[in-house]
């Protein structure tokens, strides 16, 4: 092996260095001016998320363990640039005097999932697939946990690092089930070893699924969700909510296309299932909510079931209509809970009662949680309205026309809930709004970057080309 | 710069003038003056249409611009017009002109009621344009939306209510429109080739009659809702009394037109075999929705609830007409588009008129008007008498047209449905002259009706524009029918293939 074979894990690699940095500096500053980490971290970030952008060689290491094609840097620099907004967000919220402490240790622990996040998309095969996922996720509960004061913070981490067990238990056993079919774990392998659809392979196949589902938080498996979401810092939530479910799912499209792509007629019909299960679920949940982040949280498992309408296509279509409805859903999503953090840090209101009346003092906030509301129901000019229409694209052409209905009347539905937050903010009528808010210039950064992408992504098409383009190499 | 294209890129400059604008009356002037140059463009448009015809051009559609958007789907961004896109572009321009003068003293939040309002036009504008379906759907989604925040802050009554059952319909109407338009777009090269969307190629291609038969109902409904067809036209009463004078003239007149235009232009004339098939189910649909409206006015005492109902009871005839697949009814079709669109908004705005005054919009808490608002009260007749169809005017020329066409089918299913039909001109008459005998004759109810003023110059203006297409379109239907009847060709063309 050569020594520059090492530059196709580049993204790992300058993560892993990061990371060290951050610990190295957790020893030269003290408590006084330890916020001096954030702008550092920051700009590190930002560099690294560009230089991601750079041209870079495709091929496989440690014996087909890891692999870097076009399409697998594509999808980390989509998450590089979802984290890097994270980031930039949560910056108002790491200055609070609670955090003061523990600023290393949010960049610290935020660094380790998205590097286990990497190798879980780079995986050549199962047990690279499953250390990263594990990476990804057990940093993740002790962030969930991260707002030591709140009781509803440490429920969150201890749901979140439960069901994740859980999950990954029934994740393993379906992937024993493949090694023992095939007697291999590398996915060349096990996509030439298995002829058959037998009853365990189908067997296997359903636990594999079961704990997708799980991570995907896919109704029936969704139920840690909304507690999580609620119990979380927004920071969380939303990373959970995007860069997590954003990963996963690339992960998960990957392997069934790659791997089990001669089953599709098998798997098929459980994603037709799961996708209608998971749409109508989350959306009649959500109409109920009133606490901002349990309904994102809902939102965001009905937004998992239009994803696997993509997904259900089987086919190059039905990829890059997943990278990019993922990649709108990040500025989508980010925008709307982008609003939410920076009212919460200010006044400590998360409820949509609370937002009423929210255009008379906060015209700008509002006019950007509307537009991402927008994007997330799908209404155009923004992003959301090409993305949602792609993933119909891409399951239509497998002949879905039913599913499509459905998932199109979900979409109604959903924009009745989205609207109401809308109305909230626009229509309704109140004595005592929330106060004009003063935000710093990282929150107005944040949201900047958000509503361009909402705007541009969908408007300016190179975009889907250039995924369609990469998709179609892979 | 393509002249088509200007007909959305106008509004969205005019949007962004009004961004900079602080006051009511700088927000305002610049909506009035980007209207205006709309009009402009639309006299522009009609008269290089008619000079590019003269000299012989005889495609299906001219003017066309094409721009590849989405490579990879072969999605485009594909403008053309043919004779009746340009009359739809006309009544746009006319209708939201007329719509910013009547809005002329909006009070609050001035700024985004323009702005919302303009986002609307834009979406019919590039609606009427587009001759690629995903670009049509496009617009027809930004074209709904902001009806809800335009009902939602600046309505009336039950504003809230209204305007989320309106947007949501809408939307579930456009979710059978996904599904049909996804269907047509995997079955436009049935001999391999890349997909398409474009109107133009679409029709060259024979879809299975299985296929289409699956798909028209998708289309046709899809459209049908924002037609008012019965019974998806529970949104329009609601929506209509609720909205504000503007929004109320701008989707009775224009929104609603867009379910017809689209019903032939995607549904019919893409599915024609389908349409041959399937289209006696939705004839009595239309059928019923004439003579339902037409009862539904009679029963109102709310003018704009009469006027909803009204509005219903036409376009449910624009929908008849089309169904009635022949040349001569089609053309009736494509004029009473025109002609409701104009009237209705002249109904509308003196509506919104008048209840500026009264307060009240009861038709029996009102009395005499026309002895103190003469102005608003003489409109108010014009605009009834033709909406009752009398010759002369733009009503009688529409449906004379219709029926005369539907009569040409020598079956009984056709005739039984066209004398139903026909019943309704008795109905309207009925609620028409109710109306104008309770509120403009009779004793002055109520003595502070003794100070009211009649119209501003803003009011006028656009009270005088409508009334003045009302009469031209009565009196010289023969240009109209000879802007759209060449247009009409390839369509009906399709019918009498197939026959």
């Amino acid at each position: 092996m050569q020594l520059e074979n090492f530059l196709l894990m580049r993204h790992e690699l300058l993560l892993i260095v990061i990371a060290l940095l951050a610990l190295v500096f957790e020893l030269f500053f003290d408590k006084k001016n330890k916020q001096i980490v954030i702008p550092i971290m920051l700009s590190l970030f930002a560099v690294y998320t560009i230089v991601g952008f750079f041209p870079h060689t495709t091929g496989e290491i440690f014996g087909g363990m890891f692999v870097s094609q076009d399409v697998h840097v594509l999808i980390k620099n989509i998450l590089n640039v979802g984290v890097l907004i994270i980031l930039i967000q949560s910056v108002a919220w790491l200055k609070k005097e609670e955090n003061e402490d523990r600023i290393t240790e949010f960049f610290l622990l935020l660094f380790s999932t998205l590097i286990g996040m990497f190798f879980m998309i780079s995986a050549g095969d199962f047990l690279m697939f499953y250390i990263g996922l594990e990476l990804a996720t057990i940093p993740l509960a002790a962030l969930a946990a991260f707002d030591r004061i709140k009781r509803h913070s440490a429920e969150a981490g201890i749901k979140l690092i439960l069901s994740s067990a859980l999950s990954s238990g029934i994740l393993l056993f379906g992937i024993s089930i493949f090694y023992g079919i095939s007697g291999s774990i590398y996915f060349t392998d096990i996509a030439v070893g298995i002829t058959t659809a037998t009853p365990l392979f189908a067997l296997g196949l359903i636990f594999f699924f079961a704990g997708m589902a799980f991570k995907l938080s896919l109704v029936p498996f969704h139920l840690w969700t909304a507690d999580v979401y609620e119990g979380a810092p927004i920071s969380i939530t939303s990373y959970l909510s995007v860069i997590s479910k954003g990963a996963v799912i690339f992960a998960f499209t990957m392997i069934l296309y790659k791997v089990f792509f001669q089953f599709a007629g098998l798997w098929q019909n459980v994603v037709y299932v799961l996708s209608v299960l998971t749409m109508t679920v989350g959306n009649l949940f959500a109409l109920r909510q009133n606490n901002l982040k349990r309904f994102l949280a809902f939102s965001s498992i009905a937004q998992a079931g239009f994803l696997m309408l993509g997904l259900i296509s089987a086919d190059n279509l039905g990829s890059s209509s997943i990278i990019y409805f993922v990649l709108i859903y990040i500025f989508s999503n980010l925008g709307a809970f982008g609003v939410v953090a920076a009212i919460s840090n200010v006044t400590n209101k998360e409820n949509m009662s609370d937002y009423k009346g929210l255009y008379r003092t906060n015209p700008k906030y509002s006019l950007i949680m509307m537009l991402a509301l927008f994007s997330l129901a799908g209404i155009p000019p923004v992003a959301g309205f090409f993305g949602k229409f792609f993933l119909f694209t891409a399951a239509a052409k497998g002949g879905y026309y039913w599913l499509v209905f459905i998932a199109v009347l979900n979409a109604t539905i959903s924009l009745y809930y989205y609207l109401l937050v809308v109305k909230a903010m626009f229509v309704d009528k109140n004595e005592n709004p929330i106060a004009t808010i003063k935000s710093d210039g990282y929150t107005k950064l944040g949201l900047a970057i958000c509503t361009i992408g909402i705007f541009l992504i969908g408007l300016y098409s190179p975009v889907f080309d250039l995924i369609q383009i990469i998709v179609d190499k892979f | 710069m393509n002249i088509l294209s200007m007909f959305v890129l106008v509004p969205v400059l005019t949007i962004i003038g009004i961004l900079f604008g602080k006051e009511l009356k700088h927000t305002r002037t610049i909506a009035a003056i980007g209207m205006s140059v709309q009009v402009i463009l639309a006299g522009i448009l009609i008269y290089m249409f008619v000079a590019e015809r003269k000299a012989g051009n005889v495609e299906e559609m001219i003017f066309i611009k094409d721009f590849v958007w989405f490579k990879a789907l072969n999605f485009h961004y594909t403008v053309g017009v043919d004779g009746i896109s340009v009359a739809m572009l006309a009544l746009t321009s006319i209708i939201i002109f007329t719509g910013v003068f009547t809005s002329w003293e909006v009070g609050d939040l001035h700024k985004e009621f323009f702005i919302s309002l303009i986002i609307l036009a834009t979406g019919v504008f590039g609606f009427f344009i587009s001759i690629d379906l995903f670009t049509m759907f496009l617009f027809y989604e930004v074209a709904v939306i902001p009806m809800y925040l335009l009902i939602g802050i600046w309505g009336s009554g039950k504003k809230e209510y209204s305007a989320m059952k309106l947007t949501l319909m809408l939307m579930a109407g456009s979710a059978l429109l996904v599904v049909g338009l996804l269907g047509i777009y995997f079955n436009s090269a049935p001999e391999g080739g890349p997909l398409t969307m474009n109107i133009l190629e679409i029709a060259k291609v024979k879809i299975p009659l299985d296929v289409q038969k699956f798909l028209f109902p998708f289309l046709f409904i899809g459209f049908g809702v924002l037609g008012a067809l019965f019974p998806f036209h529970t949104w329009s009463p609601d929506g209509h009394a609720s909205a504000p004078t503007a929004v109320s003239m701008l989707h009775a007149g224009v929104l609603m037109k867009l379910g017809g235009y689209g019903a032939f232009r995607v549904a019919m004339y893409l599915l024609p075999d389908a349409a041959l098939e399937l289209g006696w189910i939705f004839l009595i649909l239309t059928g019923i929705s004439v003579v339902y409206g037409a009862f539904g006015a009679i029963m109102q005492k709310d003018l704009k609830y009469i006027n909803a109902y009204s509005s219903v009871s036409h376009c449910g005839l624009i929908l008849f007409g089309l169904l009635m697949m022949n040349k001569t009814a089609m053309n009736g079709a494509i004029i009473q588009m025109i002609s409701h669109g104009i009237m209705t908004a002249l109904f509308f705005a003196l509506i919104g008129m008048i209840y500026g005054r009264t307060h009240t919009r009861m038709i029996h808490e009102m009395g005499g008007l026309m002895k103190v608002i003469p102005f608003l009260g003489v409109a108010y007749v014009i605009g009834g008498l033709a909406s009752l169809g009398l010759p002369g005017l733009s009503g009688f020329v529409a449906e004379m047209m219709i029926f005369v066409g539907s009569f040409q089918h020598p079956d009984l299913f056709h005739r039984v449905l066209t004398i139903f039909a026909i019943s309704a001109i008795v109905i309207t008459a009925v609620y028409i002259l109710r109306v104008v005998g309770i509120l403009l004759l009779g004793p002055i109810k109520n003595d502070h009706y003794l100070e009211l003023k009649d119209a501003k110059w803003w009011e006028r203006l656009s009270i005088v524009t409508l009334l003045l297409f009302i009469a031209l379109i009565g009196l010289f239907p023969y240009y109209i029918t000879e802007l759209i009847g060449v247009s009409l060709d390839p369509i009906v063309g399709k019918f009498l293939m197939i026959n």
